[in-house]
């Protein structure tokens, strides 16, 4: 009974839920095989591994995301066009203008200009919202709207491609491992964040800000500077799921890339059972809201669901979600659970 | 506060509910280059331009035709660009042209430039319109001012009296090429994953219908999986990872642009399943980008489908029958589209064709 009372229940039941229905539906849902990929190279292939390879990309932004949504009380809109941006960056440092496809630099060193410029924009969305006061979801719209045409330009509205096979190895596999790059990705920036929030004082801090900002700082904290910081943060993570998209398909498409992909983190963060006005939060249970949405898209699209039709069912699941967390509806679940008990121990 | 994150998150949906519904538009910018040219496209009805090819003859000496052109944003997308790089190296004083250019995709900023080269004295006006309405009263102006108006690919809602040409694509026709050559293939049987463009644009209704009229008359084709991954290859990606996790068998992948078919083919890639020529996999494009050429003539994927944006050589055409006084007969002209299969693509081809 006690888990029932923590955070981490919600997309743990969500979870299991899901595997129940796919279980009952089509048991070789769950089978997973070892193959090569045309490369040679040993592979596991499988729908648990797709949802692994992609719901690691939105684990990634959930991390940041969190952080911003526990210290702001609102959410950043703009990471879809952000990740366009430090795709474009990285392409334009590996490939220059009008190059033939060939690395002109390490991909280490585009990818830590990636990361520069991301938290620079990062920076730029917290100051408005720390600084100036403004409601998260509104500074956030500005990049929203401009970021895939600032992608475009850094670019030249040219669209690169990188030939080297290096680069495919972030947004698919390391020779020789046969298990998605992204995952191993996503576990160096959990294993970073819980480190952080193990050793350093930026949880309560951040959890601080988000109950109340003005008892925060008269308790000597800052907090312009921790929600300053969290989008920083966000802007890490966006960088790094920038190169995992990029090395996918070793190009870009400014228009579309990671779109829609900020409602799918700000999903993983409400399925994590964190408030989205702020204060507590749980990590660890936002990054398994984020395989879990990872698991429902896969799963819609193995029933054939219309790929434009995926946003009402995660309406669907958004809207339960709040529902039962409600207050009203929590505190009338746990009077039925009393009774149900009493009745029980009668019996 | 649970209210207020219901509110926040309802914000959101409908915020992205609505972006959503703009999508297609937005995509122009980069993945879907054929909407442009199929933006207005009513014009089915006229015989197809066989002589596409046909070298431009260099003008008589004395003086230079001058033509004002007016044309979308080149940087609106790959498509628009090769377009005007065409118009560009057509129209030069070699060929007997003095053109001027004016670009914008605001409609009311490309009727204020046609009025401005009507004042100029242009001979021919030429005119990608923006918007279709609102050009009758500047097409009369120039009309009455002895000024010969060809469009270009767009039409637009106005007489057609007012209009010596007009040269535009079939996108029931891009359709029906690629659906011909796959049924040239001869396979014993087509099991099909069929990847769209966004639902309703003109692109993905001409791609589209051909297949599904085809996968409806044969009894050996059949669709694995219909899903629109929007232009967008990272959808196209999912959609084919997906088939594939299910373990069902497929021999062809047709998708209705570039970007869908190199997301489906990375899918590919990734589970070891070969494409291209001779291979398991016949793979399909549309848009003919030169990156798509080139994994033709690698053999990688089998078919691109044009998209053609060269409409220069057609528009000089017109103008030297004009010129020498013959009649135009047909005011609607198709453009000529190719289909270009792996096994006789040529490097020219990538050179002339990719855009």
């Amino acid at each position: 009974m006690k888990v029932k009372n923590k955070q981490i229940f919600i997309p743990l039941a969500a979870l299991l839920l899901l595997a129940l229905f796919n279980l009952a539906m089509d048991p070789s849902f769950f089978k997973i095989s070892l193959g090569n990929n045309s490369a040679g190279d040993p592979v596991l292939t499988g729908y648990l591994m797709t949802i692994l390879d992609y719901g690691s990309e939105v684990a990634i932004l959930a991390i940041g995301m969190t952080l911003v949504t526990a210290a702001c009380g609102g959410q950043d809109i703009s990471v879809g066009a952000a990740v366009a941006i430090a795709g474009s960056v990285i392409l334009r440092v590996l490939v220059g203008q009008g190059g033939d496809g060939t690395l002109q630099a390490p991909i280490i060193v585009a990818f830590l200009i990636a990361c520069v410029v991301a938290m620079l924009f990062g920076a730029f969305n917290g100051v408005l919202v720390a600084i100036f006061n403004i409601q998260p979801m509104v500074a956030t719209l500005i990049l929203y709207t401009a970021g895939r045409s600032i992608a475009a330009w850094i670019n030249n509205n040219e669209l690169p491609i990188v030939t080297d096979q290096t680069f495919t190895y972030f947004g698919g596999f390391i020779p020789g491992i046969p298990v998605p790059t992204p995952f191993f990705l996503a576990v160096v920036c959990v294993v970073l964040i819980l480190l952080a929030l193990k050793f350093t004082n930026l949880g309560l801090y951040t959890q601080a800000v988000g109950i109340n900002a003005s008892s925060s700082r008269l308790n000597g904290l800052n907090p312009t500077f921790i929600k300053w910081l969290s989008f920083v943060i966000l802007g890490l993570c966006v960088a790094v799921v920038g190169l995992i998209k990029t090395s996918r398909l070793s190009t870009i498409n400014y228009s579309v890339i990671a779109k829609d992909i900020e409602m799918d983190a700000i999903l993983a963060v409400a399925l994590g059972g964190n408030a989205l006005s702020g204060g507590k939060f749980n990590i660890m249970a936002s990054i398994l809201g984020a395989y879990v949405i990872q698991f429902l898209t896969t799963t819609l699209y193995k029933f054939n669901v219309s790929s434009d039709a995926l946003p009402a069912y995660k309406a669907v699941v958004v809207i339960i979600l709040v529902v039962i967390s409600a207050p009203a509806v929590k505190d009338k679940l746990a009077a039925y659970g009393k009774k149900w008990k009493k009745q029980k121990e009668v019996g | 506060m649970k209210k207020k994150a219901l509110a926040t998150m309802l914000v959101v949906s409908m915020a992205a509910a609505g972006l959503a519904g703009c999508g297609g538009g937005g995509t122009e910018t980069t993945a879907a280059p054929t909407e442009a040219a199929a933006a207005e496209d009513d014009a089915t009805e006229a015989a197809a331009e066989d002589d596409a090819e046909e070298a431009a003859a260099p003008a008589a000496d004395g003086e230079l035709i001058r033509v004002g052109i007016i044309n979308n944003d080149p940087n609106e997308s790959g498509y628009r660009t090769a377009n005007d790089a065409d118009l560009k190296a057509m129209f030069t004083e070699e060929n007997g042209y003095d053109a001027s250019f004016a670009y914008s995709l605001k409609n009311d900023e490309q009727i204020t430039a046609a009025q401005k080269f009507i004042q100029d004295e242009v001979d021919y006006l030429l005119l990608s319109a923006a918007d279709t309405s609102g050009w009758d009263s500047v097409l009369q102006d120039a009309q009455d001012a002895g000024i010969g108006v060809i469009l270009f690919d767009r039409t637009i809602d106005a007489s057609e009296d007012l209009y010596l040409a007009s040269i535009v694509s079939d996108m029931d026709k891009e359709g029906e090429t690629a659906v011909n050559w796959l049924a040239d293939q001869g396979l014993d049987e087509y099991n099909i994953i069929h990847i769209q463009g966004v639902m309703g644009s003109a692109a993905q209704q001409g791609r589209t219908g051909a297949l599904d009229a085809k996968v409806a008359a044969e009894d050996n084709w059949n669709l694995v999986t219909q899903q629109t991954a929007e232009w967008n290859s990272e959808k196209a990606q999912q959609i084919v990872q997906s088939v594939i996790d299910a373990g069902t068998e497929f021999n062809v992948i047709y998708a209705e642009n570039d970007d869908m078919a190199k997301g489906a083919v990375a899918a590919l890639d990734k589970a070891n399943i070969s494409h291209g020529v001779g291979k398991d996999v016949i793979i399909m494009g549309f848009d003919c980008n030169k990156w798509a050429l080139e994994e033709l003539l690698a053999q990688n994927w089998n078919y691109d489908g044009q998209c053609n944006p060269f409409q220069a050589s057609y528009i000089d055409e017109v103008i030297k029958k004009v010129e020498s006084g013959e009649e135009i007969t047909e005011k609607t002209i198709i453009l000529e589209e190719k289909g270009f299969d792996a096994t006789t693509i040529t490097e020219e081809d990538v050179e002339k064709y990719g855009i």
